[in-house]
Formats: structure tokens, sequence, C-alpha cells
């Protein structure tokens, strides 16, 4: 075989490299957690909303409905304020300070996540303890942190998506006697609503995901949460708090946890994706 | 069934490019229809005819360029002394290197004007240092280019003007060492000056090389020519001698092309 | 009474100002606060010692050399793969089936939560493959992670350079292998080394998948297979057990420096990078 052929075969064997990785991952936490979850019965796992693994009862739906809570709670906060600077920058304000701060914003977006949890932390957990009472530690700190973490995601793509949009766009709706906010609201926005959405996705992708900083301010209590300022657990967090000493059918449950984490994040993606492609159509 | 070029006519065989019943295909388009044309060696043949007529894919097909287009397909048989070159032993590299190949814009590559030059011979295998630079300075001056640029060979390429940039790439194009020159419209977009100093350094290489030329112009043709084939909408319409296609031409269309009736 | 549409226009316009203002400006000063009770703290004695007393005291050295041999392996074993993969899509293939498949991979993969690569890393590598809570473990962890970022910027990179170059070396008489050698890659290099640098700073602050496989050690480690602890997760461990909260601002404000140091450099590429052609 000549010297080009092996190249070519070599470079699709590295190529190849991603989705073996995926495979593996799905594999090797799959064999973890699965043996579980058919021990348990999938309805007491999903369902049971006592988690004691000492006494052997694993059930998270505490995490799930916390999970559900925390997310909802960032989104509730990102994606109003995001899609707000997103039109600051591309319509409000000048194209030069623009330049400025986009690097900036996207500075903060690489801002490691414990950062973000320490501050609130600190600044934050201490607030709303003083300002609302109950540990401070809860899902109104965590969605607020949260909620400024998924930011810098939200307002960089629904930026790109409107700096997208051909200026004949903007031209032609002015030039028909719009205002200006006329035309960002009636037809720019609704315009680069499929980006808008795809940046929500990533955004809420990004929310579930998120552990450390979730550890450090949501109290991680295991009970089924009852108000925004209850303490709880999301489905990172179990995680994340317990493997450092977990074994046997603990640790077991945990990489089911991570089964169910794994569900839904590949469902939030095939969203994105068919979204995504209906937006392109 | 493929003529077989031992049964054809005693001047084919001793053409330097011999096209038989040649047709080319971007997917189900036809750009070339049913080609037959045999060239002389040591002359320039012109590749006359309105846009779209099939001349750029007539050169890509000739080094096989074509072949890098997905979906490309063709019937008939190119030979170069007597080798038909979509043979299954024709090596591509080596194929290209015979048939030197000037696109019409200037593509200077992102490299030293020496790199540019020397680029062609580096693939071969040439590294020594004393043998490039003698390619490289025999192939710009072969090109009318040395004179302008012998003191700053190592400058970006892409710093010279339209005109010294096209001639780099014939200098480019010679320092393979090819047999056969492809020149697609290589003055379009280039000034009047420009554009004779190209002209006058082909009327000198066709000594050394066979040259296949997309003219920019009728009369570019008519100046520098030897031969011509008229190309309409993929066919060859007519082809002869410059003097006989510009003065008498059999066909009502080259007539009508020639004149200027359309373009 | 009806509100015109130019005072709806003005309201409008003054709600986005006041909710994008106050909202750069709570992250901006989520920055600043680490920063200001951290940056007093940085002297050189900090980047040097080690940490004592369970890190109350001392230094933040040998997390700094975790960061480091945990970032290098990444990118060592990262960038091949994620270069070739754009390589092979870029130059190898048209759109088909495979390359549907990796790209679906790759998309996948970008998507999957730190804390799952945490949970492979240590079933994986840490368990299966006997490697242990090390600095291996870590980094390649952190590889499967940061492989996505590098694809993707790889493969933009592998398209900017414009098909005529490809062209003509091709008719100059160059293989594939050779265009893309000499005239692709060498093309791409900016773009590409973007696309590291985001790698970096990805592995920098990774936290959830680094302590499940890199362990939480900081002794300064002696192999690819000591464990370690990165910055990030030396930061997060003094702050979530409260043991001291001056070094954890001082490691948080070490920490943003790095993150605005490899940002700024990958900025400055791109810029060079865009404002080159």
């Amino acid at each position: 075989m000549s010297k080009e052929k092996i190249l070519e075969k070599s470079f699709l064997l590295i190529a190849l490299s991603s989705i073996s990785i995926l495979a593996l991952i799905a594999f090797f936490i799959f064999q973890q957690g699965i043996p579980l979850i058919w021990k348990v019965g999938l309805n007491s796992f999903l369902l049971g909303d006592r988690w004691f693994p000492s006494k052997e009862s694993f059930g998270i739906f505490p995490m799930i409905v916390g999970s559900f809570w925390v997310t909802l709670g960032s989104l509730i906060v990102g994606v109003p304020l995001g899609v707000a600077c997103a039109v600051f920058l591309c319509e409000l304000i000048p194209p030069t300070i623009a330049m400025i701060l986009r690097p900036m914003i996207q500075l903060l977006g690489a801002i490691p996540s414990v950062i973000y949890g320490f501050w609130g932390l600190i600044v934050l957990v201490p607030l709303i303890r003083d300002s609302f009472g109950g540990p401070g530690l809860s899902i109104l700190a965590g969605s607020l942190v949260l909620g400024i973490m998924i930011l810098p995601t939200i307002i960089s793509i629904s930026e790109d998506s409107l700096r997208a949009l051909p200026r004949t766009y903007k031209e032609g709706a002015l030039s028909l006697g719009a205002t200006h906010w006329q035309t960002i609201w009636r037809v720019l926005l609704p315009s680069a609503r499929s980006g808008i959405v795809a940046s929500i996705i990533l955004g809420m992708g990004r929310a579930i995901g998120e552990t450390m900083a979730m550890i450090m301010i949501l109290g991680n209590a295991t009970q089924l949460p009852n108000s925004i300022l209850s303490s709880a657990r999301t489905l990172t967090t179990n995680i994340g708090i317990e493997m450092g000493y977990a074994s046997g059918d603990h640790r077991q449950a945990l990489f089911a946890t991570g089964v169910v984490l794994f569900f839904i994040i590949m469902g939030l993606n095939s969203l994105a994706l068919i979204i995504s492609r209906k937006g392109r159509a | 069934m493929p003529i077989r070029l031992e049964e054809s006519s005693f001047m084919e065989k001793q053409a330097k490019i011999a096209i038989q019943n040649f047709h080319f295909y971007y997917g189900t388009f036809m750009a070339l229809k049913d080609l037959n044309l045999s060239i002389q060696p040591n002359q320039i043949f012109a590749i006359l005819g309105p846009a779209r007529s099939g001349k750029t894919t007539l050169l890509k097909s000739m080094n096989r360029l074509t072949d890098l287009i997905f979906g490309t397909s063709h019937t008939g048989q190119i030979f170069i002394d007597s080798q038909e070159i979509y043979g299954p032993e024709i090596s591509l590299p080596e194929l290209r290197r015979r048939l030197g190949m000037v696109f019409d814009l200037p593509t200077a590559l992102p490299l030293s004007i020496f790199e540019n030059v020397a680029y062609g011979p580096r693939f071969k295998g040439l590294s020594e240092k004393s043998r490039l630079e003698e390619i490289v300075e025999k192939s710009l001056q072969a090109a009318v280019l040395w004179d302008e640029v012998k003191d700053r060979l190592q400058s970006s390429a892409l710093r010279l003007s339209g005109g010294q940039q096209q001639r780099l790439c014939i200098a480019r194009m010679l320092a393979l060492e090819p047999e056969i020159l492809m020149l697609d419209e290589p003055c379009s977009g280039l000034d009047p000056i420009s554009t004779a100093s190209i002209e006058e350094s082909l009327t000198k290489l066709k000594d050394k090389y066979t040259i296949l030329l997309v003219p920019h112009n009728i009369q570019q043709a008519s100046r520098v020519a030897d031969r011509v084939g008229f190309f309409l909408e993929g066919k060859m319409v007519e082809e002869g001698s410059a003097f006989d296609l510009f003065t008498r031409p059999k066909n009502k269309k080259t007539e009508d092309y020639i004149s200027g009736k359309f373009g | 009474m009806k509100i015109s549409r130019h005072h709806t226009q003005g309201l409008a316009k003054g709600v986005i100002w006041v909710a994008a203002f106050s909202t750069l400006a709570v992250m901006f000063w989520i920055l600043y606060q680490v920063l200001r009770e951290g940056l007093p703290l940085l002297h050189p004695d900090f980047f040097i010692q080690a940490p004592r007393q369970m890190g109350r005291a001392g230094g933040i050295f040998p997390t700094i050399i975790g960061t480091i041999a945990l970032t290098v392996v990444a990118i060592v074993i990262a960038t091949p793969l994620g270069v070739g993969t754009a390589i092979f899509l870029q130059e190898y293939t048209r759109e088909s089936g495979v390359s549907r498949v990796i790209r679906f991979g790759t998309d996948c993969l970008a998507g999957v939560p730190s804390i799952i690569f945490g949970l492979f890393g240590f079933v994986f590598f840490v368990i299966f493959l006997r490697m242990g809570w090390s600095i291996l473990s870590g980094g390649l962890t952190l590889a499967t992670m940061i492989l996505p970022t590098i694809i993707c910027t790889a493969e933009e990179a592998i398209k900017s350079v414009p098909y005529t170059y490809r062209e003509v070396s091709f008719a100059l008489g160059g293989t594939r292998w050779q265009t893309i050698r000499k005239m692709v890659l060498p093309n791409a290099f900016p773009g590409i080394l973007t696309g590291v640098l985001l790698g970096v700073g990805r592995s920098v602050g990774e936290t959830a998948a680094v302590i499940l496989t890199a362990g939480s050690s900081f002794i300064t480690p002696d192999s690819l297979f000591s464990p370690i602890r990165t910055m990030a997760v030396h930061f997060y461990i003094l702050a979530r057990e409260g043991i001291s909260m001056e070094m954890a601002y001082a490691t948080g404000a070490a920490l943003i420096l790095l993150i605005l140091a490899i940002n700024t450099v990958a900025n400055w590429m791109m810029y060079r990078y865009a404002h080159k052609a």
C-alpha cells in the first residue's frame, strides 16, 4: 500500500477517536450504573425521594427536582438578561465599544466555575440569609449564580446571531418608518430566533452539567426541596459530593445518577440539533 | 471501442498530445463533447471560445486536476507521448510536473519569491541549496522576472504586483522542467506592458515546450498562436492554423465569433 | 392615553440599558472582588512555597506544577488527535456517512458534563487501566474533554485556507499529504494554536473531573503517576472546607490572572491572524 494510502487510513483511525471515546464513556458509565438501576428498580430510583446510601436507599427524585428548579431559575435569570445584553451590544452602543466589550465578556465565560461559586458563597449566600432567612445556601443562590455563569454563552451566541442578520432587514424596516426599537423587537429578534434558542439550549446544557459551584452554594440537603430558599442537591452535586468516599452499591448508585444525567444531556443535544436544523431550513 | 493509437495516422503518432473521442462530465453535465485533437510539439496552440465553452475544463482534465473535484468522469482517451494519461499506472504528481499550469488569477503562494519557485522542485526531492538556487534563477530569467526580483528573493511573493505575480507563476511552472505548458488566460487583469512581456516570453518558450494557451481575447490569439481551436459549448467547432482560422474560417459560427458578433 | 411609539422605544431602550449595564457590572464586579482581595496577597513566596497547615499558610507551588503537568499531558494527547481528525474531515473526505458519524460523536462529546468525564476517567483510567489517581489519569481525562474544542477550531482553521493554495500545490506536483504538510497546516497554524490555547484555558479551570482522577494531594509530584491537585482544585478545597479565606482569595486571584493571560494571548493571536489575511 502506498505511503499516501497508509496516511489516509491513519487519519481515518485518528478521526474515529472522538466517537470511540464517546462510546467508551457510555459503556463504562452504563456498565457501572445500570446494574444498580436494575437492582433497585427504575421507578424507585427515579421517583424515590429518599437518598440514604447507608441504608441502601437510593431514590434520586429530590436531585431531579433540584436540578430542574436550579436550571429553570438560571434560565429565568440568564435568558432575559442575556438577550438584553446581546441587543445592547449589537444595537445600542457604538461598534467600537462593543468590540472592546466582546472579548471581555468572552473572558468572563472562561473564568472557572469555582470562582463564581466562591463569590456566591461569600457574597450571595449571606445576603440571602440576611434578607430572606433560611440557610442562605439555597436554590435561589444557585439559580442566581448559575444564571450569571451561563450569561456569557447566551450573550455571545445571541449577539452573533443578531450580527449575522443581513443589513437589509434592519434597513428595510427603518425605511418603512419603524422606530429603532420596533425594528429590534419585531424584525431583528424574531429573525435571530433560531440562534437565540440555540444559545439558550447550550446554556441549559451548561447549567444542568455544572457541579462545583453548585456544591459550594446549594447546601446539599438530600430532602425534597420545598421552596427556593431550601437547600438542595442536583444530579451533578450528588455525584460530586459523595464520589470521594463512596464504595460498593453506593458508588454504583452515583454512576447510575450519571446514567440519568447522560440521557438528559443527550436528549437536550438532540433537541438542539433538531431545532438548529429546522432553523436552517 | 477505443481507437488504438497505432491505427491512426502517421501525423498523430508524432503528436505530443493526442485526444481521442474525449467526453468530460461534471456529474451529469457534459462539459466537453467528442473531442478529437492532436497537437504537435513546439508550437503554441490557442484554445479559443466564449465563456463556459469548456476551455478551462480541457486544461484541467489534461493534468487531471479535475480528479480533485467530486463526481467528474470521462470517456475517451488523452495520450501524451503515446501514453494514456488516465491509465492506472500513471503517477499523478509526475503527470502534473510534466504539464505545468498557470491559472487565470495570479496565485502566488504565501511564501517568499524564492520558495514559490522552489516549491515544485522540492517535491521532486531536490533539497540541495545550490541546485535550487540555480533552478530558481534560470526559471525567473525565462519568465523575464529575474532582474526585477533578484535582490529580494526572500521577500514575500504576495507583495508583488499582479503582472509580477503572474510571471512568478510562470517561473514556478518552468522550475518543474515540464514538457507542456498550459496557460489559462494568463494575462487577464494585467496591464498592457505586462501582457506584452508575457506574450514575448511565450514566443521564446515554444522552442523548448509545447504550449496550450487560453487567450484572453481574439487579438492575443492572433498575435501569438500557431494553431487555434475554436470551442463552443464544449465542442471543438473548428481547428486549424492561426492564419487560416482568422482569415478564412470554415465554420459560420467561428466567423461570427471572430468578427465579434457574439462573445 | 395612547403611548406613542417613541415613548415605547424610550422605555424599552431604557430598560435594556439598565438591564445590560447592571448585568455586565455585576459580572465584572465578581472578578474585581476576588482580585481586590487576592492580588495584595500574591508575592513571590506564594508561588514558590508548598502549602503548610493544610493550606492555611505557605504557598501553592505544588498546585502550579500540577496545573502545568495536567495541562501539558492533556494538550500533548488531544492536539494530534484533534488536528488529525480535522485534517481527515477537511482533506480526505466529503460529507458522507463516516464524516457525519464523526461529527455526531464530536458534538455529543462537547456536551458531556465535566462530572461525567470525571466518573469516566475514574472508572477507566484510575481503576480499569490501573493508573491510579495521577497526573496521567487527570491529563488523559482532560484530553478527552478538550478534544471537541480542538477539532472544531482546527477544522475552522483548515477550512479558511484558500482552495487556490491547494490547487496550485497539486498542480505543481504535490501529493495530498505533501500539500497538507507544506501548504495547509502552516497556514492553518495560528487558528489551530488558538484552539490549543482554548483547551489550555479549559484544562486550567476544570475542577470536577480533575478531583476524581488526579486526586487532591498537595505534595509536589515526582512522576506522572503521582497524584496532585491543580490550582482550581486547591481553590475549591480551601473555599469549601473553609480552611482559609485569605488563601482562597489569593489562589483565586492567581487563577484569574492565569486565565486572563491565556485568553489575552488567544485573542491577540486571533486578531493578528484575522488581519494577516
